[in-house]
């Protein structure tokens, strides 16, 4: 018990100064072009990932789940219409909890 | 970023308040999900929620619960949970020139530095706004979180699963929306986009959980070396 608290603590110690350390870097580092456009680039990196592995696997494996497939099929084309966000990401949701309301697992 | 004003006519602008509300309920109702799983894995309500109100991100929390879940290690299950959180270090060297924290305010805006806020932060046309969505969506999903980690761990998972309600697919809708201008104005962040999702879902079958995300940085780095830095003032 007392380990399992340990772990907690210092599970969210570690993320804390994770996040504190980025915000933290000297602005004269990242005034650097290079740094910058780094720092510009990595989140479309890490969110572009982040949106194909939860949309495509499942564990360690690709997971090609058709509801939630259709989910994000139906995010992109509301994208295409030039949905507003929150129209986009309910449509989302809709879509695919419809298919698993109708058996589409 | 100047070259992005081109987009407004083309999408949608992601509104920072009303935007930032919605983003953080919907998707801090996932949080039902850990509570139940942090419980099922042995942790008490108590645990669940210090991680939930402490740590806030979630990959992190699901990581260690699973680690305890399957009676690993706590020493590895501890070093992978803050392994993934970080990401959120590379977020903030990008948020830290909208959000120019300083003193106690950068101490709680540390806090709220994971995936949404960024995403939504930087979908915003200048700092004004930026600053106004990551406190919107922080606040927003900081609640939800935490309070839906509490029903979950206390049973409300038992309700019904959050798939059935389509939950699972708000974050990657919502990644894609907000990066969705950008994939749009710039050819790099196309290649960089497509680069990253190549890595992460290459890697994914063969690495632990959570380390093609951050491998995929790689393709942002890539980007950076092969492309002129933009000029000009960056929202």
């Amino acid at each position: 018990m007392t380990g399992t608290w340990i772990a907690v603590l210092a599970t969210a110690a570690g993320c804390y100064a994770f996040k504190l350390a980025g915000l933290t870097v000297p602005a004269r580092l990242l005034a650097r072009p290079r740094v910058r456009r780094f720092a510009e680039l990595v989140p479309v990196a890490l969110l572009a990932a982040l949106a194909a592995t939860q949309s495509a696997t499942s564990g360690h494996a690709i997971d090609l789940d058709p509801a939630r497939l259709a989910g994000m099929g139906a995010a992109i084309a509301a994208l295409a219409l030039r949905a507003p966000f929150l129209v986009v990401i309910v449509v989302a949701a809709v879509t695919a909890a419809g298919l698993r309301a109708a058996g589409v697992s | 970023m100047s070259v992005q004003t081109a987009a407004p006519d083309q999408t949608k602008p992601v509104r920072p308040v009303r935007d930032g509300i919605g983003l953080g309920l919907a998707v801090g109702i996932s949080g039902v999900a850990f509570g139940a799983a942090a419980v099922s894995s042995g942790l008490t309500a108590w645990q669940a929620s210090a991680l939930s109100l402490l740590a806030f991100t979630g990959a992190s929390q699901f990581a260690l619960a699973g680690v305890i879940a399957g009676g690993g290690s706590l020493l590895a299950g501890t070093a992978g949970a803050i392994l993934l959180g970080s990401r959120n270090t590379l977020y903030g060297l990008r948020l830290a020139s909208v959000l120019r924290p300083s003193g106690p305010g950068r101490l709680l805006a540390a806090l709220g530095v994971i995936d949404e806020t960024t995403a939504i932060t930087l979908a915003q046309a200048d700092r004004p706004a930026g600053r106004k969505a990551f406190a919107a969506t922080f606040c927003a999903l900081y609640l939800t979180w935490n309070l839906a980690t509490l029903a979950g761990a206390l049973g409300a998972g038992r309700i019904g699963s959050p798939q059935s309600f389509g939950i699972d697919v708000v974050g990657p809708a919502a990644f894609l929306a907000l990066i969705y201008p950008r994939l749009r104005a710039g050819r790099t962040e196309r290649a960089v986009a497509l680069a990253a999702v190549a890595i992460a879902l290459g890697l994914t079958p063969v690495l632990p959980t959570g380390v093609p995300i951050i491998l995929a940085s790689v393709a942002a780095l890539g980007g950076a070396l092969a492309t002129p830095p933009a000029t000009g003032e960056a929202a």
